[in-house]
């Protein structure tokens, strides 16, 4: 006689993987192909990694209703740091490294002091760094490109994790290692669903019907060993991929099962209800900023040693790349709503966008104006959708 | 004699299947002050909005006919055009404009196309707040400089402005204190004089019989009956059992019995000094003493601005206000209280009389609201939240105190307020407080809910909690209360035991206080 439990999917917490899929395809068929080859899977991430990287740690501010507008200045910044130390002095590039992630940490900070403490705007306040930012960057450089980068520095940009090749196809070759990735991704992930299936049972909560949990998985699964072949006929997995993963594993997790991420949505729904439940919103505002300024650095370094070299105008515009990318993945401007995986996907969007459109030959004049396009569409989509549901 | 300035007949208007309301009629004559009573969701704004304009013609069937003639409504400024102006409970002023520009806010003064012409808009201005009793204004001023009484004001002046011939107000005194709101029921009655008709919807059921010529009851989407002043009873008991349709004999559910003991003190209080945040010289609180037991069930009462809010808000965790001396004791103990933290892990739980601004993530779920407060105590280990916990106790909380939702994953803005209430109240009881302060527990939420807040603050007293009850409603702390202070101008000008507490004795001693400090 037990009631038979179940909710359906939040559909529109997959509509952007489900555009994702299609605008992929449009392109596939626009370019014969030619996106879907393995160099340009590779590409697709080693492009993207860093706006990945931004738009994980931009999410947090966009979940207190706000924006970071220096990012792309303290990539800059940070990129040239660790170059100019690694380059001009010796340093060791561990070592460069520290000190890119200090500075990034340190603009953080001070961004963080002027909002958290003395509660003026972010908006004003990251204006501030971005100007700052660029024009310490213009200044340590002198106006010029660094370069080249060693070996040891240009692997995080550009390098590959150890791979084992066999010879596959007609004449060509695939990576073991990946592919052993993949099995392991794949038994986790099974493993994971059908233990949230046990706890759901175990407390007798509500539970998806079955044939949704098998399309949804299915989907994801296809998505994964999509890209991990692609990657395997290539060069293996890039270590971009796995620096980005693991930032986004680390965020995932702290917003969505931590106290401290639930402080930081309870903020961006109601900062004053927040305060008079006993929340330090100085402390939220202070971390998230904080935060941002090392995730800017990660992404700095990770750039520099894509192009193997600084340049004063590296990052120029990212702040908008990753900002867009949270509204994509389904963000709110006014903040409280958002999650990481949805600004990581908003971040492919983009990616795939940009990629497609390059290979079909636009400019990059245009590229500017369908991004827009897509950004507005998607952010009002959102918007009138919610709407009807209310 | 009678002549009827708009007949509302056979209106149904449902949203998506659910039918807000059903066959409703309303017939208000010319120049009368016509109430509409009804719990929550009973139709009430709806019925409003149907006829004002907010849901346009189509949307609904039925026949809306106004000084005789059929009205098809398109929209908000067709009504206008008409003269029917409606004011929600929420204000939609603009504060820094000042008084006249609001006034005359969509319907701007003009010489030339688009050009405003000042000298009018000031002197107009002046006229229509003369109609509401505030010629001393100076129209300049930013209407933020002025309390949320006189705001309300501006709104009937700015109706007025329009000239308005049926005015419907929304809860126009649920914000407002005693004086302010009396202040404007008077200002209601001089409206009638000048031919104004009003509909009034409110849930202050003595300021209904006091203000209003005839009274329609609706109950969920129906109407149940019209009571005419001088014809039919009009006692606020009576108004009652039609919007509930039953009597309710008690409103204030009793505790008594041998489960309900008083034990020792919980909290206490000790000379407590608070000064004005924006004004370091201005003392709000001056030397307040006070206590409250296990069990005991203790009101604050006095009139708005007599700083009951702020010495709530002042004790847990210094929320309001600067240079606070004063002590507090648990339990016998002194305690260092900072922040709301602090407050929280020393167990003092506050509800705030905003439940919507102060209390609730409105786009969040029920669970996460009501978990908020304890989620760092109670529902997580290293940090790490435990979701399963979480719903569980959601789950429990939710059956406890009766909030009425599909799931507990629905988003509180979409409650009712008395649902919202609720949530806020279990979001206290979870951080398992020895102390709770409530601070209008029941503002804005209908008779039915009232009853269900009152129970919940029984069975905390029950469980041996000491529950501080701060209300404008007299009846309500007299109902309620086991004890009560009063308060007046930041002191104490009064504790009255459960035998002393009447609203004769509570005025007398506001009163009291005001003349002992004249000498």
């Amino acid at each position: 006689m037990e009631k038979k439990k179940t909710v359906n999917i939040d559909l529109k917490q997959y509509g952007m993987l489900f555009a994702l899929v299609v605008i992929f395809a449009i392109f596939y068929f626009m370019t014969g192909g030619k996106n879907a080859t393995a160099t340009n899977i590779n590409n697709l991430v080693m492009q993207n990694g860093y706006v990945v990287i931004l738009a994980t740690g931009m999410l947090l501010c966009v979940l207190t209703g706000n924006v970071d507008l220096g990012v792309g200045s303290i990539v800059a910044l940070t990129g040239a740091t660790a170059a100019l130390l690694v380059v001009d002095h010796g340093v060791a590039v561990p070592l460069a490294f520290l000190a890119a992630l200090g500075i990034g940490l340190l603009s953080g900070v001070f961004a963080g002091f002027f909002i958290a403490m003395l509660n003026i705007p972010p908006f004003v306040v990251t204006l501030a760094t971005m100007l700052m930012g660029r024009g310490l960057t213009y200044t340590i450089l002198q106006a010029q490109t660094k370069g080249p980068l060693p070996d040891s520095y240009v692997q995080f940009g550009a390098g590959f994790f150890v791979t084992k090749h066999v010879p596959f196809g007609d004449g060509g070759k695939i990576d073991l290692i990946t592919i052993g990735v993949a099995v392991i991704a794949t038994v986790l992930i099974i493993m994971s669903q059908l233990k949230g299936l046990q706890t759901k049972k175990k407390y007798g909560f509500a539970t998806n019907p079955i044939w949704q949990i098998v399309v949804k998985n299915a989907v994801i699964l296809a998505i994964l060993w999509f890209f991990c072949y692609k990657l395997a006929r290539y060069n293996g997995i890039p270590i971009v991929l796995i620096i980005m993963l693991i930032v986004v594993g680390i965020y995932q997790f702290i917003t969505s099962k931590t106290v401290a991420g639930r402080q930081i949505y309870a903020l961006g729904g109601n900062a004053k209800a927040a305060r008079l439940s006993g929340i330090d919103t100085r402390k939220v505002f202070f971390w998230v900023y904080t935060n941002m300024g090392l995730l800017a650095a990660v992404a700095g370094i990770v750039l520099s040693a894509r192009n193997a070299s600084a340049t004063p105008k590296a990052g120029d515009g990212f702040e908008l790349d990753a900002i867009g990318s949270c509204y994509i993945g389904g963000a709110a401007a006014a903040g409280g709503v958002g999650t990481v995986i949805g600004a990581v996907v908003g971040a492919f969007v983009m990616g795939i966008l940009n990629n497609g459109m390059s290979l079909v030959g636009w400019s990059t004049d245009i590229q500017k104006v369908v991004k827009g396009l897509v950004l507005l569409g998607a952010v009002t989509f959102d918007i009138l959708s919610s709407k009807k549901k209310a | 004699m009678s002549d009827i300035i708009l007949e509302m007949s056979h209106i149904t208007k449902d949203f998506s299947g659910v039918k807000a309301l059903d066959d409703v009629n309303l017939q208000v004559e010319r120049g009368e002050i016509h109430a509409l009573c009804g719990e929550n969701g009973a139709g009430k704004s709806t019925l409003m909005n149907v006829l004002s304009g907010v849901w346009p013609y189509g949307t609904y069937t039925g026949d809306i006919s106004y000084k005789g003639e059929v009205c098809k409504f398109h929209k908000i400024n067709d009504s206008e055009q008409k003269g029917i102006v409606i004011i929600h409970q929420e204000l939609a002023l603009s504060p820094y404009l000042s008084i006249a520009e609001n006034v005359f806010m969509g319907n701007e003064q003009t010489s030339m196309k688009g050009v405003i012409n000042w000298t009018e808009t000031r002197s107009k201005a002046k006229e229509a707040l003369a109609k509401v009793g505030l010629e001393d204004e100076d129209v300049n001023t930013p209407v933020n400089k002025l309390g949320v009484g006189k705001q309300q004001l501006i709104e009937i002046a700015k109706a007025m402005a329009k000239d308005v011939e049926l005015l419907i107000l929304d809860e126009p005194t649920a914000a407002l204190n005693d004086e302010e709101s009396a202040q404007l029921l008077e200002i209601m009655l001089e409206l009638k004089k000048h031919g104004v008709t009003s509909i009034i919807i409110s849930h202050k059921l003595n300021e209904i019989s006091y203000v209003a010529d005839a009274i329609t009851i609706i109950r969920d989407g129906h109407t149940i009956e019209t009571l005419k002043k001088g014809v039919d009873d009009f006692s606020e008991d009576r108004i009652i059992k039609g919007m509930v349709g039953r009597e309710l004999t008690n409103r204030y559910p009793l505790r008594e019995g041998d489960e309900y003991k008083i034990g020792e003190d919980v909290m206490e209080v000790r000379d407590w000094n608070v000064y004005s945040p924006d004004d370091a010289d201005r003392q709000i609180i001056k030397g307040v003493n006070l206590h409250v037991k296990a069990g005991e069930v203790v009101g604050l009462a006095g009139l708005m601005g007599a700083g009951r809010t702020e010495l709530a808000m002042s004790l847990f965790g210094r929320e309001y206000g600067q240079k606070i001396s004063g002590e507090i004791l648990m339990h016998g103990k002194p305690v260092k209280i900072h922040n709301v933290k602090d407050a929280i892990s020393n167990k003092i739980a506050y509800t705030s009389e905003d439940r919507k601004t102060y209390g609730l993530v409105l786009i969040d779920d029920i669970k996460h609201n009501m978990t908020m407060a304890a989620l760092r105590d109670t529902f997580s280990k290293n940090g790490v939240v435990d979701s399963s916990e979480e719903i569980l106790k959601a789950e429990e909380y939710k059956k406890l105190i009766n909030v009425k939702a599909n799931s507990i994953n629905q988003n509180v803005g979409a409650l009712s307020g008395g649902n919202q209430q609720k949530v806020v109240l279990a979001k206290w009881m979870l951080t398992q407080p020895d102390v709770l302060i409530l601070d209008e527990p029941t503002r804005g939420i209908d008779v039915g809910a009232k009853y269900e807040i009152y129970t919940a603050i029984n069975d905390l007293a029950k469980q041996g909690k000491a529950v501080i009850v701060i209300s404008s409603e007299m009846p309500e702390i007299i109902g309620t209360c086991d004890r009560a202070y009063v308060l007046n101008e930041g002191q104490i000008a009064g504790e009255l035991t459960k035998e002393e507490l009447t609203q004769e004795r509570i005025m007398k001693c506001i009163m009291q206080h005001n003349n002992g400090k004249g000498e």
